[in-house]
């Protein structure tokens, strides 16, 4: 159901919450996705270790 | 790279499908400049704006922005060993923006009076005069970064060495060029908040314009080298062929690294709008289909190749993003536009308007061939080995 909103204020408290939470698991998703993404080079510099 | 004058026949199946569309092409030309818009395209007052400012300018500029990403990435990021790249970054970015203004003097119609915002009667506060001005001023500046290569051709070394010298101004000129009217494009679709579907309307539209411009020029310069490679290899040095596939996997890694942002920043534009409830309706699965297709699996998709160093797939998933960039353009500027105009009076393409469109880009391609075919795009010229 959808959530009713009476007063501006009330949208943005949920709007920009609702961003801050999304923002707060992007920067996390980078630092994952930065992992994941050199995994095998930093594999590779081990190995030649 | 060879060095000799290949004497093979202008009749191969490539040159007779680019004569026909050609042909075409040249006669629509007439009829458009001799009948006007009503003669060869669907345009109303509804849309004004449509497949010739939604593919040959949106796209367009958005597909040339490799050139901006290229350059700045070897001469202001300092990746020299890429710098091979460069050439036919720039030599696609110009021939892109060049084949822009051409396409929009189909739009606009009367060529000669392109140049009245600029110098006879500008409107500072418009979106569109700072785009017209950025466009005018970048093509300038790419124009002056290809000169090299033509000049080295010419074998005009002095003017060739003075351009040279001014490379790093211009690349940063052409950064600052780029940022501003990539995201002016987006910009433009502000002014029409009751026509563009909530899903693809958000204050952020300048934001994603630029961010997923960053995604198609680096996903364009793959794209472009991967047919180089297979119609100009024999115009390629080894420097360009044994720098090639790093080259592609860094682009990879860098697309899939933008992509994951763009995901991001448009799963905050719906937040911030609180646009969740449209994603159950037939648009809102339109819009699942372009961020699920079209950025989400090439971010994947390139994050895998990158990583596994999977050149095939680097390459198709570059084929698969620009396509993404297409379908994001033709969503703003005409599937979400006009959304709730009842189907009779929505927009929808003459087979003029897409032949005209297609002319144009078989335009891009031949001159891009003849260049690069004669020019040093793919190899350094002998005078300047030393320089790299």
């Amino acid at each position: 159901m959808e959530h009713a909103f009476f007063t501006l204020q009330d949208f943005l408290t949920h709007t920009k919450g609702s961003v801050y939470i999304l923002m707060g698991l992007a920067l996390a998703g980078f630092v994952g996705w930065w992992r994941f993404l050199v995994a095998r080079d930093e594999e590779n510099h081990k190995n030649v270790r | 790279m060879s060095t000799e004058t290949n004497k093979t026949s202008l009749i191969t199946p490539f040159n007779v499908i680019a004569f026909v569309i050609c042909s075409v092409g040249l006669y629509l030309t007439v009829l458009r400049f001799t009948g006007g818009l009503a003669a060869v395209s669907n345009l109303t007052d509804y849309n004004p704006w449509g497949l010739w400012i939604g593919f040959d300018l949106l796209c367009g500029v958005a597909l040339a922005a490799g050139g901006y990403v290229t350059s700045s990435a070897v001469y202001l990021f300092g990746l020299k060993k890429y710098h091979g790249a460069v050439r036919p970054a720039i030599l696609t970015a110009f021939l892109g923006y060049a084949f822009v203004v051409i396409a929009l003097h189909y739009d606009v119609g009367r060529p000669w009076r392109l140049v009245y915002p600029l110098f006879w009667q500008q409107g500072p506060t418009s979106v569109l005069f700072e785009i017209g001005l950025c466009v005018f001023l970048y093509l300038s500046v790419l124009f002056l970064e290809f000169c090299p290569a033509a000049l080295e051709w010419l074998g005009l070394k002095k003017l060739r060495n003075l351009l040279h010298s001014a490379t790093i101004a211009l690349t940063i000129m052409g950064v600052v060029l780029s940022t501003m009217h990539q995201s002016s494009l987006g910009a433009l679709y502000l002014m029409a908040p009751s026509k563009l579907h909530p899903l693809w309307y958000s204050g952020y539209l300048p934001v994603f314009f630029f961010v997923s411009s960053a995604v198609a020029g680096l996903s364009m310069v793959i794209f472009e080298g991967t047919l180089s490679h297979r119609w100009l290899h024999h115009k390629m040095d080894n420097h360009y062929l044994n720098e090639h596939d790093n080259f592609v996997f860094s682009f990879a890694r860098a697309a899939s690294w933008v992509l994951l942002g763009y995901f991001f920043i448009k799963v905050f534009g719906i937040a911030a709008d609180n646009n969740w409830k449209y994603l159950g309706t037939p648009m809102g699965s339109w819009f699942l289909v372009e961020m699920g297709v079209f950025v989400a699996l090439p971010c994947l998709l390139y994050a895998i190749g990158a990583r596994e160093r999977n050149l095939a797939l680097c390459k198709w998933t570059a084929a698969l993003a620009v396509l993404g960039i297409v379908v994001n353009r033709f969503n703003v500027s005409m599937v979400a536009f006009n959304w709730q105009l009842p189907a009779a009076e929505r927009y929808f393409p003459s087979w003029h308007e897409v032949w005209i469109s297609i002319f144009i880009v078989t335009l891009l391609v031949l001159t891009f061939r003849f260049i690069s075919t004669r020019m040093p795009i793919f190899y350094t010229h002998p005078d300047y080995q030393d320089e790299h």
